[in-house]
């Protein structure tokens, strides 16, 4: 753990709540990140960091310090995202508007490949990578994300989500299966 | 050697393939290192999903927001646990034991610790048995509702999946000092519960009959919900104090 990390972690404990702001300061962009690519949108991800730092302050006597504290704080932010796009995910079921017709508008998005000029632009790289995201799992996405984003090897994705490190290999190998099979038409005209 | 599997692939892609005989494959196998590419191709596509940098003083935002939220202290952070202990469990052992049992679990506050152990052993022990008792107590009436529920349609577990998410980190706390104390006969019963609770929280959750009838099989398969009924039941009355003990009657 840095020594900054360390010692707020203490002195939060010793029951000086502002010595909280120092870790949310030095690591609300990195949790916003990581919340953004889990969510695909900026207003659940700005709610998901909140909830990460509560849930962090709250349970700041259980950090043992084993690994960082940003480490620790990233289990919590992707327990949190798990939470939220399970919800979502229900809610638009409740909606009648998920994953048939969810997958075909991921579909459209990749049916209207953009040609290698257009994937210059950002923007359409986003239309065409965020519903390309959105057609996994909440699991799915949570170990993808850390492990193509955060660089989390399998066996810290299994620690952060809760599972066997085998299962979170599986939940990575078929979000890139799933990934594959919405993007490689776009990739294949843009090397065309 | 075979053509590689896509598996093997995106382990290499990810530096996370140990097997040599992969990457000398991947050398001399023209198939497979086109097949690599076009996965590398697509990943690399992903890096160009970037998130929206928040602002210079995005960290203070947030703090403004949450700050008003801190109001209790985390040295305290049990006081949330508060509806595990009952008035009379409460009476019995006092505020000052359950912050102290609080420092018992997380184990890594040395000066509490210090405070713990200058408890009797006896008084230590009862602390634990009630906040397991209550970790047991709730964890069965989740595993009961699922094992109950007749529904013959879809069914949406969503409730039972975050009180088992909650759940579960607290069980690994207790099955970490059940450990530690030797009390194997605990320990395993929530070695089991955790495995239990984790497949609950990662099920899909939304279940159709066939699926809520996997989840049940798996629950009674090894018998949980008897194994926490007989440990509840003993720990019920290891919680008891001793009628002798007269610190437990200044508590």
């Amino acid at each position: 753990m840095e020594q900054g990390d360390a010692t707020a972690v203490a002195q939060v404990r010793a029951g000086n709540p502002d010595a909280f702001r120092v870790l949310v300061e030095r690591h609300s962009h990195s949790v916003f990140r990581l919340a953004f690519r889990m969510t695909g949108n900026e207003h659940d991800a700005e709610d998901l960091v909140q909830e990460t730092f509560l849930r962090a302050y709250r349970q700041i006597a259980k950090f043992d310090g084993r690994a960082s504290f940003g480490t620790w704080l990233y289990r919590i932010a992707a327990n949190c995202s798990l939470d939220l796009i399970r919800a979502r995910k229900r809610r638009q079921e409740q909606q009648s508007v998920m994953d048939e017709e969810g997958q075909e508008i991921a579909a459209a998005a990749v049916a209207d490949a953009p040609t290698p000029d257009r994937l210059a632009f950002s923007r359409e790289l986003q239309q065409l990578l965020g519903p390309a995201l959105e057609r996994l799992s909440a699991t799915e996405r949570a170990a993808f994300v850390l492990r193509h984003y955060e660089g989390m090897c399998m066996e810290d994705i299994g620690k952060a989500l809760g599972v066997h490190a085998g299962a979170a290999k599986h939940s990575v190998f078929r979000a890139v299966q799933k990934l594959r099979r919405a993007l490689e038409p776009a990739v294949s005209s843009a090397k065309s | 050697m075979k053509h590689l599997e896509q598996e093997e692939l995106i382990l290499e892609y990810y530096g996370e393939q140990r097997d040599h005989q992969v990457h000398e494959h991947l050398e001399s196998c023209q198939a497979c290192r086109a097949s690599f590419e076009s996965l590398a191709r697509v990943l690399n596509l992903m890096n160009e999903f970037h998130a929206p940098e928040p602002s210079a003083d995005y960290g203070s935002r947030v703090w403004q927001r949450i700050a008003p939220e801190l109001d209790r202290s985390p040295a305290a952070w049990w006081s949330g646990l508060a509806h595990w202990f009952e008035p009379r469990r409460l009476m019995a052992v006092g505020a000052m034991a359950a912050l102290l049992l609080a420092a018992f679990l997380a184990g890594r506050v040395s000066q509490r610790r210090q405070q713990m152990a200058g408890l009797p052993a006896p008084v230590r022990e009862r602390i634990m048995m009630v906040a397991v008792g209550e970790h047991l107590e709730r964890s069965q009436m989740i595993l009961v509702e699922l094992v109950n529920n007749e529904s013959k349609g879809p069914v949406d577990i969503s409730s039972e999946q975050r009180r088992a998410e909650d759940l579960v980190s607290e069980n690994r706390l207790y099955r970490q000092a059940a450990l530690k104390s030797g009390d194997k006969a605990i320990s395993s019963v929530l070695d089991e519960l955790e495995r239990v609770l984790l497949d609950i929280a990662h099920s899909p959750s939304k279940l159709d009959s066939a699926e809520l009838e996997q989840v049940r099989q798996r629950i009674e398969a090894n018998g949980i919900l008897f194994k926490i009924r007989v440990v509840g039941s003993n720990l019920k009355e290891r919680e008891k104090p001793p009628v002798s003990d007269p610190g437990a009657k200044s508590l």
